[in-house]
């Protein structure tokens, strides 16, 4: 179905507008650029946290909710079910994915590493305003050892 | 037919109340605020009993003679909160269900709205028009 690159190559194009004006903006501007994406990321997560789980009972627990980022969210958004959820009990969740799909047309291994934090940022914000919607403040970062899976790591912030 | 919607933020803020009759609306606005406490014994006794009732309509609240009071909550923790007349018996209880999923499906078209800030007041006119198909034409 052609919906789903629809998604990718906007993403890409996003990116890439971000970087075209400066490519090696130094870190102050990199950061910039990454908490720009960040943040649009932060948004849609916020509307889709409020519109998937519109059918659904009542999330129990903090582990429900994130069963529901890893099916639902990730089915939603990437037609796709995240591979592992592992959590320390202790308010922190790693979040992995071997094929995620914004870095499969990229590479196969570690070429790119360097580039592939840009196109996870998106993804961050989309956990986090997922999360926030749904009640939980929390702080997602991620990681890649070898394209394309990828880690996100959830630390749950208490209060 | 409601004669008072409103809806509640997470934090127990009002994001958006409208009723019926002007001359008595802070009278409303009090049943609103009282029916929170009901709102927030109910949502902690789904959390702690192990039932499988974990709905989101949380049915009739607390009646009053003139009033009934109606509470939804939904997964982000926003309250709906709906006052109908106690005189209008025809409403049967699948009627309230289903004004509070148009409500909710308004709610969600108000949050995927860019321009929208979540935590801001509602004002949209859509979500206008539709409440205002739910409430009785007084005068």
């Amino acid at each position: 179905m052609a919906d789903t690159v629809l998604f990718e190559f906007l993403h890409t194009e996003m990116v890439a507008e971000l970087w075209a004006h400066d490519p090696d903006p130094g870190p102050g501007g990199q950061n910039m650029n990454l908490s720009v994406l960040e943040s649009m990321g932060f948004r849609v997560g916020q509307a889709l946290g409020e519109r998937l789980p519109r059918e659904m009972l009542a999330f129990r627990e903090e582990l429900d909710v994130l069963k529901f980022l890893c099916k639902d969210l990730w089915l939603a958004a990437f037609q796709k079910q995240m591979d592992s959820l592992r959590t320390n009990h202790q308010g922190t969740y790693v979040l992995q994915d071997n094929s995620f799909p914004l870095l499969l047309p990229m590479a196969a291994g570690l070429q790119y590493l360097e580039e592939a934090p840009k196109f996870l940022a998106f993804t961050c914000g989309l956990l986090r305003g997922a999360l926030c919607t749904l009640g939980i403040e929390s702080m997602v970062t991620a990681s890649v050892a070898a394209l394309p899976g990828c880690k996100f790591q959830v630390v749950i912030q208490n209060s | 037919m409601a004669v008072c919607v409103a809806v509640i933020a997470k934090e127990n803020y009002p994001l958006y109340i409208r009723s019926t009759l002007t001359e008595n609306e802070l009278k409303f606005h009090y049943m609103v605020h009282t029916s929170l406490d009901v709102v927030d014994e109910k949502i902690s006794a789904m959390g702690k009993a192990l039932v499988d009732q974990r709905e989101l309509y949380l049915g009739l609240l607390y009646p009053t003679e003139d009033y009934k009071v109606y509470g939804y909550v939904t997964n982000s923790k926003v309250k709906f909160v709906m006052v109908v007349d106690s005189s209008n018996t025809a409403l049967r209880d699948n009627e309230i269900r289903s004004m509070f999923r148009k409500l909710h499906n308004s709610y969600t078209d108000v949050m995927c709205n860019p321009f929208y800030n979540p935590g801001d007041r509602i004002q949209s006119r859509a979500f206008d028009n539709m409440v205002t198909s739910m409430m009785i034409q007084v005068c």
